[in-house]
C-alpha cells in the first residue's frame, strides 16, 4: 500500500512546489465551494459541459487560455528570476528544468492552441454566416478533449513530476534511462489526447469552411481570418497526426519497453527529432497565421480601407502553408547531417520569409492613405509591425546553416522565437480579444488601460528580448539554470528579468481593465462599436444561439460584407424568418473525455487494469453514440422573431 | 440498357483484381528486391488510386476540385516529407 502512493510523490520536491499544492488545493476547494454555494451545478452543466454552441464552446476555449496564459507566465516570471544574479540558488537544476519544459509546452499547447482554437469557434461561423460549425457535438469531444489533456499535464508538478526533458522532449534524453520520473509520461499521454482534440477540431472546420458558408460566399469573397483559419486547420490535419504517431512510438517506448528512439537495437533516437519537428515547425505556422488573419481584421477596420492585395495575401498564406512542411531541418542543423541537407533546408527557410513579406507589405500598403484611428486593437498591429519584423530577420539569420552553428542552443534563439510568437501570436490574440470583447460580452474594454497595456508591454517585451541577442552571440547558452559571475551576463540577464517584470505588469492591467471595464462600462453599445468591415459585425450583440436570423446573403458582396451593406446599401438579409435547425446538446463528449482522463492517467502510472477500465469506457461511450438517433430540435419562426423584437427594446443590442 | 450497368464499376473491379495478381507475381516469382519493391509501390499507388476514383467516387460531385487538390497536397507533402527524412537520416549522414 505504502509503494502504491509512493509512485505518486514528487521526486524532487521544494517549498515551491508545496506552496503551489497547497494553492491548488485550497483554490480547488474554493471553487467546487462557491459552485455549490450558489447553487451554479445545474447552470454549469445545461449551459456550459454539456453545450455544443461554437460561441459557449469559444468562451471555454477562452477561459483556459487566459487560465494558462497565467500559469506559463507564472514559470517564465521563476525562469527568469533564477537568471537574474548570477550563481542563484531560487531554484536547483532539476527544478529549472521541470519550470523551463512546461513554460514551453504550457506556452505553446495549452495558451496559444486554445487561444486561436477560440477564434476559429467564435468567428469562423459568424464570418461565414453559419448557424452552428459543421459536427457540433464533435467540437465539443474537441473541446473536452484538450481540456482533459491540459488538466493532465498540470496535474503532474503535484502528482508524481512534472517532465523535464524541455518542450522539445528529445530523445535519448526523454528516456526512461535518463529521465526516470514518470514526468515524461505525462508529456507523451497529455500531449496526445489534447492533440486528437486539435485534429477533430481540424477537420471540423475545413469541413465548416468548405459546406457551410452562406450563399453567394464564394471562397475568394471569404474574410481574411476565415481563410486563415482554413489554412492553419489544412495544415493541423497534415501536420498533428505526425506528433500522434510520434508520440504514440514514444509512449512505447517508455513504456512497453520498444525500441524506437533508443542508441542501440536498431533504434535511432534522431528519428525523435526529425518526427518532431515535422509536426513542430507547421505548428509555429498553425499558430502564426490565424494571428495574421486577425491582424488583416483589426488593420482594415481601424485604417478605414479594405485590405490592400486580398488575392496575394491568400496565395501567400498557401505558399507558408507547403513551404512550412519543407524547413523543419532548420531545427537541428548541428545534428550531423551533411552540408547539401543543410543548405537544401537554409534555402527553403529563407523562401519562406518572401510570402511573409508579402503579407507585410500588404499591410503597410494597406495602412498608407488610410484614415488610422488609434484604438487598442490598432495599437497592437502596429507595434506588431516593426517587433515581428525584426523577429523574421533575425530568424532569417538562424536560416543560414553555417551560422546556425554559432547561434544554435543559446540565448540568441530564444530571443528569436520569443520575438515571433509574443509580437505575433500574443498581441494577436490580445488585440483580437480586444477587439472582439463587445461582441462577447456586450461591453467594450477600456481603452485609456487597454493602449497603457499595450505600451508597457512593448517596453517590457524590448527590455526582456534584446538582451538576449546579446548574450546569445556572447555565448549564453538556453537552458542553463546558473551562470558565473565571471561571464559578464549578469546586468543583461538582470535588465531581462526586470522586463519580464513588466510584461507580468501589463497582464495584470489587461486583468484590471477587465474588471474594471465590467464594473464601469456602458451597456448601451451598438452591436458595431467599432465601426467595423466583417459578416461578423452583422448581428446582434450578443450574438444569439442561432446568429443570424436569416441566413444572409452574398451574392452582391464582398469580404467586407457588413460595410458593403452599411456604405452601399447592398441588402443582405433577403426573404423572411423561417423555423430554425439546431443540434440537441449533450453530456457526452465530457464523460468520453473523463474515461480518456483515467486511462491517461493510470497509463503515466502503468497502472494497467485502470487503463483497461477507461479505454472500455471510451470505446462504450462511442458505442452510445453510434446507436442514439438524434436530430436536433427547431426553434419556430415566432420564437426567432420574439428574440429579435427583444433586441429592437433597448437592453442588450 | 447501357446506363443502367455499370460498365466503369466492372472494369475498375477486374483492373484492380489484374493489379492485386501483379502484386502478387513478386511473392510467386524470384526477382530481385529492388525490382519487386517498385512492382509493390506502383501497383500499390494505382490501386489506391483506382479504389479512389472508381469506388469512393472521389470526381463525380461538385466538390471534385477540392477533393483531388486536397489529394494532391497530402501526396505533396508525404514525398517532401519521407524524402527530405531519408535525406537527412540515411543519404546524407
Amino acid at each position: 500500500m505504502k509503494e502504491f502512493f509512493a509512485q505518486f510523490a514528487i521526486p524532487h520536491p521544494s517549498l515551491l512546489i508545496y506552496i503551489a499544492m497547497a494553492s491548488m488545493i485550497i483554490g480547488g476547494i474554493a471553487l467546487v465551494a462557491i459552485v455549490t454555494y450558489f447553487k451554479l451545478w445545474g447552470y454549469l452543466w445545461r449551459e456550459w459541459i454539456t453545450t455544443v454552441d461554437h460561441k459557449k464552446i469559444g468562451i471555454m476555449y477562452l477561459l483556459t487560455a487566459l487560465l494558462m496564459l497565467f500559469r506559463g507566465g507564472v514559470d517564465a516570471m521563476m525562469l527568469r528570476m533564477q537568471l537574474a544574479v548570477p550563481d542563484n540558488s531560487f531554484l536547483d537544476a532539476q527544478h529549472y528544468n521541470e519550470v523551463f519544459t512546461t513554460h514551453g509546452v504550457v506556452m505553446i499547447l495549452f495558451m496559444a492552441m486554445p487561444f486561436i482554437t477560440f477564434f476559429f469557434n467564435y468567428l469562423v461561423p459568424l464570418q461565414i454566416g453559419a448557424r452552428d460549425v459543421a459536427f457540433p457535438r464533435l467540437n465539443a469531444i474537441s473541446f473536452w478533449l484538450f481540456f482533459m489533456g491540459m488538466g493532465l499535464f498540470n496535474l503532474s508538478f503535484v502528482i508524481g513530476g512534472s517532465p523535464d526533458a524541455g518542450w522539445t522532449s528529445y530523445f535519448p534524453l526523454a528516456s526512461n534511462e535518463f529521465s526516470t520520473s514518470v514526468g515524461t509520461n505525462y508529456y507523451m499521454i497529455s500531449l496526445q489526447i489534447a492533440g486528437l482534440g486539435t485534429l477533430i477540431t481540424g477537420i471540423n472546420f475545413i469541413t465548416t469552411i468548405m459546406k457551410m458558408r452562406a450563399p453567394g460566399m464564394t471562397l475568394f469573397k471569404m474574410p481574411m481570418f476565415t481563410w486563415s483559419a482554413l489554412i492553419a486547420n489544412l495544415i493541423i490535419v497534415f501536420a498533428f497526426p505526425v506528433l500522434t504517431v510520434a508520440l504514440a512510438m514514444g509512449t512505447l517506448d517508455r513504456l512497453f519497453g520498444t525500441q524506437f528512439f533508443t542508441m542501440d537495437n536498431g533504434g535511432m533516437d534522431m528519428l525523435w527529432a526529425n518526427l518532431f519537428w515535422v509536426w513542430g515547425h507547421p505548428e509555429v505556422y498553425i499558430l502564426i497565421l490565424p494571428a495574421f488573419g486577425l491582424f488583416s481584421e483589426i488593420i482594415t477596420t481601424f485604417a478605414r480601407r479594405n485590405l490592400y492585395g486580398y488575392n496575394s495575401m491568400v496565395w501567400s498564406m498557401l505558399m507558408i502553408s507547403v513551404f512550412s512542411f519543407a524547413v523543419w531541418t532548420h531545427h537541428f542543423f548541428t545534428m550531423g547531417q551533411g552540408a547539401l541537407t543543410n543548405s537544401i533546408f537554409s534555402i527553403t527557410t529563407m523562401a519562406i520569409a518572401i510570402p511573409t513579406g508579402v503579407k507585410i507589405f500588404n499591410w503597410i500598403l494597406t495602412l498608407y492613405k488610410g484614415k488610422i484611428v488609434i484604438t487598442t486593437p490598432m495599437l497592437y498591429a502596429l507595434h506588431f509591425l516593426p517587433l515581428f519584423t525584426l523577429g523574421g530577420v533575425t530568424g532569417v539569420m538562424l536560416a543560414m546553416s553555417a551560422a546556425d552553428y554559432q547561434y544554435h542552443n543559446t540565448m540568441f534563439l530564444v530571443a528569436h522565437f520569443h520575438n515571433v510568437i509574443i509580437p505575433g501570436v500574443v498581441y494577436a490574440m490580445l488585440g483580437g480579444l480586444t477587439f472582439y470583447w463587445p461582441k462577447m460580452f456586450g461591453f467594450m474594454l477600456n481603452e485609456k488601460i487597454g493602449k497603457a497595456t499595450v505600451w508597457v508591454m512593448s517596453t517590457g517585451f524590448l527590455l526582456a528580448f534584446m538582451p538576449m541577442y546579446i548574450t546569445g552571440l556572447d555565448g549564453q547558452a538556453r537552458r542553463m539554470y546558473t551562470y558565473s559571475e565571471s561571464t559578464g551576463f549578469s546586468l543583461l540577464n538582470m535588465v531581462s528579468f526586470i522586463g519580464a517584470g513588466l510584461m507580468t505588469v501589463s497582464f495584470l492591467m489587461l486583468v484590471w481593465n477587465i474588471w474594471y471595464s465590467f464594473k464601469n462600462s456602458s451597456r448601451d453599445i451598438s452591436s458595431d462599436p467599432w465601426d467595423a468591415r466583417g459578416l461578423e459585425w452583422a448581428t446582434h450583440t450578443p450574438v444569439p444561439v442561432y446568429n443570424f436570423a436569416i441566413v444572409p446573403n452574398l451574392e452582391k458582396g464582398s469580404p467586407e460584407a457588413f460595410w458593403d451593406a452599411k456604405k452601399n446599401g447592398v441588402e443582405l438579409f433577403k426573404g423572411k424568418i423561417e423555423d430554425i435547425h439546431m443540434p440537441n446538446n449533450s453530456g457526452q463528449p465530457f464523460i468520453m473525455s473523463i474515461f480518456f482522463f483515467i486511462a491517461g492517467f493510470a497509463m503515466v502510472f502503468s497502472m494497467w487494469p485502470m487503463a483497461i477500465f477507461g479505454l472500455i469506457g471510451v470505446l462504450a461511450t462511442m458505442a452510445v453514440r453510434s446507436l442514439e438517433d438524434d436530430h436536433g430540435y427547431h426553434i419556430h419562426a415566432h420564437e426567432v422573431e420574439e428574440t429579435e423584437k427583444s433586441y429592437d427594446k433597448g437592453g442588450a443590442k | 440498357m447501357a446506363k443502367f450497368f455499370p460498365l466503369g464499376q466492372v472494369m475498375g473491379f477486374i483492373f484492380s483484381l489484374v493489379l492485386t495478381g501483379i502484386a502478387m507475381l513478386v511473392y510467386f516469382t524470384d526477382m530481385s528486391f529492388t525490382t519487386g519493391m517498385i512492382v509493390l509501390l506502383v501497383t500499390a499507388f494505382i490501386q489506391a488510386g483506382l479504389q479512389f476514383i472508381v469506388f469512393m467516387h472521389a470526381g463525380e460531385t461538385e466538390d471534385k476540385w477540392s477533393i483531388y487538390s486536397n489529394i494532391f497536397y497530402g501526396l505533396g507533402l508525404v514525398i517532401m516529407t519521407v524524402l527530405g527524412t531519408l535525406l537527412i537520416l540515411l543519404w546524407d549522414m
